[in-house]
């Protein structure tokens, strides 16, 4: 199948006073249309340099990227964006954040159109109630409902999220998930997310990839997590699939993200490694209870 | 030190005190032309109980006196504001514009309003009466222009990136990236220059006053120090140091409304 975004060879340097530093080298990943990507690894190993590569918002020192048959050369609208700090501008209501957007996307609508559709979908986000607020007024919660309603109402072609979640607490965070997975569901976009959380890479996308330690990260492996659509926590915490696939993944950052693949990664790989290979992990009673009666 | 009830007035009462004290002392042993404060006010009462009269070119109330002058510094103020807004962004947003033009700002920025007003003159003399005029707005202007510019381009460069990023991610226009992200940004510090400027302007009128002669609070002194009459100068000297003040006030308090937002 052909892929929606093709990133190949992908390579960043930066110039340092100690001479160029490779961050990133020989990138390689597609992703079907529709499909949710998580890219995980450790802090500073240049996960986020890849997604500001694919938002345009940074310059690729090597390779390239091609979203539906077009060259990435610079940011756009047609990926809508979440950033780590939402990064409202404080000037204007959450309403008036989400138009700036909306006004750039759809500017052959009319003026109620274009407040409709931002109306909308900040209506999905739950802020139907706090739209002529100014972000100061928000909790860092609410604030991030509002720039994934600016990404979403922009009808991007894909959306990308850099540790969208990650400055928020636990239970707001669990919170968020659900309303981006309600709205990914529902707009059926094509995502690719950073993260370095294991639980919220599991529940919400289709391939989890897993990047090694800087200098010169790359692809180290690509896990393919395919829990029914759509899920539910509940279901997957009774999952002895979703534990595998966790230990899995926390062994591969604790022990082999350390080590560089021999030669590039495989563009598609298939299921990392045969389930019968991957080491338990210590379970809730519960778990265990409910996998004697019902092994897997 | 502790505070008490009403410290917020006594305390400065007494500071007004001291000085008065250490005025009327000097003008009756070391500086016997120096006018006491009985004296200066007997004298100027006229100017200030009656502030709005005109009784003639140079002999009006002295709040009328303040007027002229407010509406010169206004008009001056007004074009640095206008000049100056727009090279601070300049500076700001290109490097190559910075390096051209920062190094004559840098040399430009230190000359007195003194200085400036002889040019002034020279550069309009074709303006024949008006040329005291526009001579005393381009002294104003240039010298008040300053802060503006340096403080808005401190502003533009210090516009976090995130925002910028926003405005990329969006592919928001130059002028929608200027008008919905970078003068939001910058209008903090750019009041705060507008505040400095403003107080330079007010320094500027009466040097520009004080050498074309025209009515203001600024010529006033001038002209009653040719008359000996130095009661006046203490007069305009009080007079001028108030209005400065309050101009200040004025703009914090605009200040505050604009980085509340």
């Amino acid at each position: 199948m052909a892929s929606f975004l093709d990133i190949s060879q992908l390579g960043k340097t930066f110039p340092t006073p100690k001479g160029p530093l490779t961050v990133v080298r020989d990138f390689n990943l597609q992703i079907r249309k529709g499909e949710f990507i998580a890219l995980i690894g450790h802090s500073g190993c240049g996960k986020s340099t890849v997604l500001s590569m694919v938002a345009g918002l940074a310059d690729l020192s090597e390779g390239g990227i091609v979203l539906s048959g077009k060259e990435v050369t610079g940011a756009g609208p047609d990926r809508g964006v979440v950033f780590q700090a939402p990064c409202l501008l404080p000037w204007l209501s959450v309403l008036e954040n989400v138009l700036l957007g909306v006004d750039q996307a759809y500017y052959t609508a009319s003026r109620t159109e274009r407040r409709q559709i931002a109306e909308y979908y900040l209506t999905l986000v739950g802020l139907a109630d706090a739209m002529d607020r100014r972000p100061a007024d928000l909790s860092q919660g609410m604030r991030q409902r509002c720039g994934i309603a600016r990404a979403f109402a922009l009808h991007p072609k894909m959306l990308l999220l850099d540790e969208p979640f990650g400055m928020l607490d636990a239970l707001t965070k669990m919170e968020l998930q659900d309303v981006l997975l309600d709205l990914w569901q529902h707009d059926q976009k094509t995502a690719l997310m950073v993260t370095h959380d294991v639980d919220e890479a599991l529940y919400l996308a289709d391939r989890v990839v897993c990047m090694t330690d800087g200098p010169e990260a790359t692809v180290g492996e690509i896990l393919e997590v395919k829990f029914p659509r759509p899920r539910s926590r509940k279901q997957l915490l009774e999952d002895p699939e979703y534990y595998r696939l966790r230990a899995h993944l926390i062994t591969f950052l604790e022990e082999r993200s350390h080590f560089r693949p021999v030669r590039p990664a495989p563009h598609s790989s298939p299921p990392a490694t045969p389930p019968g290979s991957i080491p338990q992990v210590p379970r809730s009673s519960f778990q265990r209870l409910l996998s004697a009666f019902n092994p897997a | 030190m502790k505070s008490f009830k009403l410290d917020w007035l006594l305390l400065p009462l007494i500071g007004f005190g001291v000085v008065l004290v250490v005025w009327a002392i000097s003008s009756n042993t070391w500086a016997t032309n120096l006018p006491s404060p009985a004296k200066t006010w007997e004298s100027s009462r006229e100017y200030v109980l009656s502030p709005f009269a005109k009784r003639g070119e140079m002999d009006q109330g002295i709040l009328r006196f303040t007027w002229y002058s407010l509406i010169l510094v206004a008009q001056g103020y007004g074009l640095a504001l206008l000049v100056g807004t727009p090279i601070g962004f300049c500076l700001g947003l290109s490097k190559t514009f910075t390096k051209i033009f920062d190094p004559i700002i840098q040399i430009l920025r230190p000359v007195s309003p003194l200085a400036w007003l002889p040019l002034g003159l020279v550069l309009f003399m074709n303006a024949g009466k008006e040329a005291g005029t526009y001579g005393a707005l381009f002294t104003i202007a240039i010298c008040a222009m300053w802060p503006t510019v340096l403080n808005t381009a401190v502003g533009v460069r210090a516009v976090p990136q995130d925002f910028l990023n926003v405005g990329r991610v969006l592919k928001l226009s130059r002028w929608k990236t200027l008008t919905k992200i970078l003068i939001p940004a910058t209008l903090p510090y750019m009041f705060t220059g507008f505040r400095l400027s403003l107080g330079i302007a007010w320094l500027a009128i009466v040097a520009a006053e004080m050498l074309t002669g025209r009515p203001g609070a600024g010529g006033f002194l001038w002209q009653e120090y040719n008359a000996l009459i130095y009661e006046h100068i203490i007069l305009s000297i009080i007079t001028i140091g108030l209005v400065g003040f309050a101009l200040d006030r004025l703009m914090s308090l605009l200040e505050r409304r604009f980085k509340s937002i």
